[in-house]
């Protein structure tokens, strides 16, 4: 790929980033491909070295914080006119009762994988301390002299034990899978903001 | 790595990659990837981040024709560099005390 060829792609990747801050990313690794030309490395190599356009988009994204993407997404692009506003005003009631309800779902999706994954770390808990449990009640039940009824518990004991440690590595597994979803999710919220101007974008281009 | 950590330690590595001079994006990138290696994403922010607090500056000139930039340490990137120098003195200290337990407690 050569160097206009990837600045344009990323350009039209990312073009729902503030103007500002979007130039000066694109010179950025503009002046990053022309550094490793001068030092030898051809045009082609120089801009595989940077990463594909994907990735590149993708990391960008991920670093802006949600907040900056909306709030730039929610700037008007021009003033608002006089009716424009007193709709707005008047629809408050309506439309912000909307986007509370909305930030409210989020929410509760958001609780509700993390408080599955709270149960299950509860379950690991309480099979480990009744693990715990049983072996201590089995070594006293021995100690008073019915030595194999205290061996009986000691071994349910040690099943029990063994459980948990295959739960353990469940809970863990799960952890990180919804963590890795959440990850996911808040890029696939920001690439929202990003994507639809993009669209806009390429529309005009090609109207042009 | 803990994230904060590293975003610090990124900070003060580019810092220093500075320290002894002006330099560019792709030089502090070579001189940094013995030790930690940045994408040029990440390269960004950093610089980002560092100029808005006002720990270097940036400016603009021309190289064989094309325009470069420019990144410059101020006085409060030196003081931040000398903060971490005695922060991680103590982190060492700390570190030569954990393992000094583990040590003992493998000889024991």
């Amino acid at each position: 790929m050569k160097k206009l060829e990837f600045m344009h792609a990323l350009y039209e990747k990312l073009s729902g980033l503030p103007e500002e801050e979007l130039e000066e990313r694109l010179a950025f690794y503009g002046e990053m491909i022309d550094d490793r030309m001068e030092e030898g490395l051809s045009e082609e190599e120089s801009v595989a070295a940077v990463g594909s356009v994907e990735a590149v988009a993708a990391q960008v994204i991920a670093d802006i914080p949600l907040g900056r993407l909306v709030k730039e997404k929610i700037k008007p692009q021009r003033r608002l006119a006089v009716w424009e506003m007193i709709l707005l005003t008047l629809g408050a009631p309506l439309w912000l009762s909307l986007l509370i309800a909305l930030f409210a779902v989020i929410l509760s999706l958001y609780v509700t994988l993390w408080s599955v994954i709270l149960t299950l770390w509860a379950g690991f808990a309480s099979i480990l301390l009744s693990s715990v449990a049983v072996i201590a009640a089995g070594i006293g039940i021995a100690c008073f002299g019915h030595g194999l009824t205290g061996l009986a518990w000691i071994g349910a004991g040690l099943v029990c034990g063994g459980i948990g440690i295959f739960f353990f590595f469940g809970c863990l597994a799960a952890t990180r899978g919804t963590l890795w979803l959440t990850k996911k999710i808040a890029l696939s919220i920001k690439h929202c903001f990003i994507k639809k101007e993009g669209k806009v974008c390429a529309d005009v281009q090609r109207a042009g | 790595m803990d994230i904060q950590l590293k975003k610090g330690l990124l900070d003060v590595c580019v810092l220093a990659a500075i320290k002894n001079g002006d330099s560019y994006g792709y030089k502090i990138m070579k001189d940094l990837k013995p030790y930690i290696v940045l994408s040029e994403s990440t390269l960004y922010t950093v610089l980002k981040r560092l100029e808005t607090s006002g720990m270097l500056t940036v400016r603009t000139a021309e190289h064989s024709g094309r325009l470069r930039k420019y990144y410059r340490i101020t006085d409060s990137g030196r003081t931040r560099i000398a903060e971490f120098k005695t922060e991680w003195r103590e982190v060492m200290q700390i570190y030569q005390f954990v393992a000094k337990e583990d040590e003992e407690n493998e000889k024991a």
